[in-house]
């Protein structure tokens, strides 16, 4: 509570201790739902280049605002208390942690629904971008369609990759 | 004319070689904007150019084509997002 709900950082982040935080000194919260995504080593499948290592690229300012106002959509649409999203930039490799999306709330339905709906947000909304380094070069990670649909499950248009 | 700052990410930054400048533009949308700049060949008409799948942001929010110019305004370029 009285944290910052979003940060953008190059170091890791302690799951455990962030939702420590996020709900230990609210009484009224019954259930802590948490997303960490991490980078794969092979990106299509298993049948992808070996992913050797990543780099994520933000927009310094527009990250930041464009995810408060993702959180304040999720603190519209759903029954929660708190909500804290940490994203990783810079240089990582396969098995690092890359972000976390946690919600409070006092049963877990909310929670649960408030924690998809902010990655599904994230993942077409947000400005980073993924450059993946393999044996065979460098690549920028291609935007999904899939993403696309995953957002507008939630009534909004994302129109990222598609 | 005014006068906005231009900013350019991921690939789209790799293609112009920089990470943004400032010009003049006469152009009253974002689109307007972007068919200017491609105008200018190259490195914008690579880096903008039709078939090119590019985002856009005003004053840091995501924006469409058509979303109005003022004087002073950050415009960003890039690619689809591919975070989380």
């Amino acid at each position: 509570m009285g944290g910052p709900r979003v940060s953008i950082q190059t170091a890791d982040f302690d799951v455990a201790a962030e939702l420590e935080a996020l709900r230990r000194h609210d009484h009224r919260v019954g259930a802590v739902c948490s997303f960490v995504g991490t980078v794969r080593k092979a990106n299509e499948g298993n049948n992808g280049p070996q992913v050797l290592s990543m780099e994520l690229e933000h927009y310094p300012g527009m990250t930041e605002k464009a995810i408060e106002a993702m959180i304040d959509e999720a603190q519209r649409r759903f029954d929660i208390f708190a909500a804290r999203v940490v994203h990783r930039v810079g240089l990582l490799l396969p098995g690092d942690q890359i972000v976390l999306a946690a919600v409070t709330s006092s049963h877990r339905g909310q929670s649960f629904q408030a924690c998809e709906f902010l990655m599904d947000y994230l993942k077409t909304q947000a400005p980073f971008w993924k450059k993946e380094r393999t044996p065979q070069g460098e690549q920028w990670v291609d935007a999904r369609v899939s993403d696309d649909a995953a957002l507008a499950r939630w009534g909004i248009r994302a129109g990222n990759a598609g | 004319m005014k006068k906005v700052q231009l900013r350019y990410f991921a690939s789209v930054r790799e293609s112009m070689g920089r990470g943004g400048e400032e010009r003049q533009t006469a152009a009253e949308s974002l689109v307007a904007l972007r068919d200017e700049l491609i105008a200018l060949g190259e490195p914008y008409a690579q880096a903008l150019g039709a078939g090119k799948a590019v985002r856009m942001a005003l004053d840091q929010v995501m924006a469409d084509g058509d979303a109005p110019l003022r004087e002073g305004a950050e415009v960003a370029f890039f690619p689809p997002v591919t975070g989380g």
